[in-house]
Parts: C-alpha cells; sequence; structure tokens
C-alpha cells in the first residue's frame, strides 16, 4: 500500500507524467560506471589472446564475476537512458518514436539476458 | 525551413542560426563527440555479448572469436570501442563537474575538453602499446 496522497504522487511530474528519474538514474549509473569501466579496462587488457581457459578462470573468481554482472547491468540501465535521450531528440513522428522506443527497451533485454546467462554459464 | 513560402516580393525572413552557421568550437565538437560515442558503445554492446556467449561455449567457440579479434579489421574496430569509452568516461566526468555547478567559464570549458581529448587519445593508445608489447610479446 503506498503511504502518498495521489496528489503528493504527481507533484512535481508535469505534462510529461514523469520527474526527473531518467535525470537521476542516468547520473547514479554514470557514477557507478567510473569505477567498473575502469576494471573492466584491465580486465580487458588481462585477457588480451587470453585461451578460453583463462577467461573462465578469471571470471570463475567471485570479485570478477560479480563486478562483471554489475557492470553489464549498470551498463545496459545507463545505455537505455541515453538513446532514449537520443531517440526523445531526433525521431519526431509519433509511431516511429514509439516502435524505436520500444527496440531500444527489447535491445538491452535481449542483451542482459545474452550477456547474464553467458557469465552464468561460465561461473557454473 | 527554408521553404516557407513567403508573398511575392517579400524579404525572405531571417532563419535562425543553425548548425551550418557557427564557428566549430571545443565545446560544441566534445558535445556532440559524447553523443556519437555513447551511440557508437550502445552498438560495443553486441561485442560484450559475442565476447562472453563465445568464452562461454568452450573453446571451439572461442577461438574464431579471438582470431577475429586479432584480424587488422577487428583490432580498428577494438582501437575504435577503445578510443570510445575512454572518451565517454572522461568526458562524463567531465559532465558530472558541470552537473555539481564546475567548469561552466568558457575558458574553463574549452581546456576540460582538450584535457579530455588528450586524456582519450593518451589512454587508448597506452593500452594498446602495453597489449602488443606485454601480452602479445612483440616488440614494443
Amino acid at each position: 500500500m503506498r503511504s502518498q496522497t495521489p496528489l503528493q504522487r504527481v507533484q512535481g511530474l508535469g505534462a510529461a507524467h514523469s520527474g526527473t528519474q531518467h535525470f537521476w538514474r542516468e547520473r547514479i549509473t554514470a557514477v557507478a560506471l567510473i569505477p567498473l569501466t575502469i576494471w573492466f579496462g584491465f580486465a580487458a587488457l588481462a585477457l588480451v589472446g587470453a585461451r578460453e581457459v583463462d577467461v573462465l578462470t578469471f571470471f570463475q573468481h567471485p570479485w570478477n564475476a560479480g563486478l562483471m554482472g554489475l557492470f553489464i547491468i549498470t551498463l545496459l540501465v545507463h545505455s537505455v537512458i541515453g538513446m532514449q535521450s537520443v531517440i526523445d531528440d531526433y525521431v519526431q513522428q509519433p509511431g516511429l518514436k514509439v516502435l524505436a522506443l520500444l527496440l531500444n527497451r527489447g535491445f538491452a533485454w535481449l542483451m542482459g539476458a545474452i550477456c547474464l546467462v553467458s557469465l552464468l554459464r561460465i561461473v557454473s | 525551413m527554408a521553404d516557407i513560402p513567403h508573398p511575392h516580393g517579400a524579404r525572405p525572413r531571417p532563419l535562425s542560426p543553425h548548425l551550418q552557421i557557427y564557428k566549430w568550437s571545443v565545446t560544441m565538437a566534445t558535445s556532440i563527440t559524447h553523443r556519437i560515442t555513447g551511440g557508437a558503445l550502445y552498438i560495443g554492446l553486441v561485442f560484450i555479448a559475442w565476447w562472453l556467449v563465445a568464452a562461454s561455449m568452450g573453446p571451439e567457440t572461442y577461438e574464431p572469436f579471438l582470431t577475429a579479434a586479432a584480424n587488422p579489421i577487428g583490432q580498428i574496430i577494438l582501437f575504435g570501442f577503445t578510443w570510445a569509452a575512454a572518451y565517454h568516461l572522461f568526458n562524463g566526468i567531465r559532465h558530472l563537474a558541470w552537473d555539481l555547478g564546475y567548469g561552466f567559464l568558457p575558458k574553463d570549458a574549452m581546456w576540460s575538453g582538450i584535457v579530455v581529448i588528450a586524456l582519450s587519445i593518451i589512454a587508448a593508445v597506452g593500452m594498446f602499446v602495453w597489449a602488443y608489447s606485454v601480452r602479445m610479446g612483440a616488440p614494443a
């Protein structure tokens, strides 16, 4: 049960029916992605030209598996919001805009599923 | 906008300044590059997915991935993504500083843009030099 009154819930949301969630989520994920991207850069360097077995050994370390999972999820959330602002800016026609926004979401869910299932297969 | 009809003989109405009118500045270039690198990195998600899928399916699947990555075109694409990621990371930090209210003076916004461009090139080239000299055992 929501403890907020209906008025409290819509205040500050304006005509777009949403407030600053996107703005905040984009920035929170941006801050989180600073250390995660640096970690991924070092991980990629450590695995340049490595054999498959070395990649498995790397990700079977719990820290690396956890950080990779966090990196993928944070990256996807940030990517969806970023692409959504690009679509909002450049796609004018309403039908096309809805289609583009849906494809953007679908792409992220698909990439998320593929990456996380692969990561689970690697660590199991 | 240029096609809006005007009464015969009337002077065409002035158009608001558009992209072609402005002289390119560091801040303009870094702003659009942030968006372009963001879009490119969005496509880069496919390559991360490809890498993880290939690794999860065993050595027979990972070998072709390594071959594709080591091929000159693969290396150019990887360098492109490395630079784009470095640029978007450094310029993203610049954007976060702006969000906190720092660096808005035109002079500051210009030099921070130049620093971001320089750092992104140094990081990307540095990573590739390191990878080629240390990991591959090739002459530095």
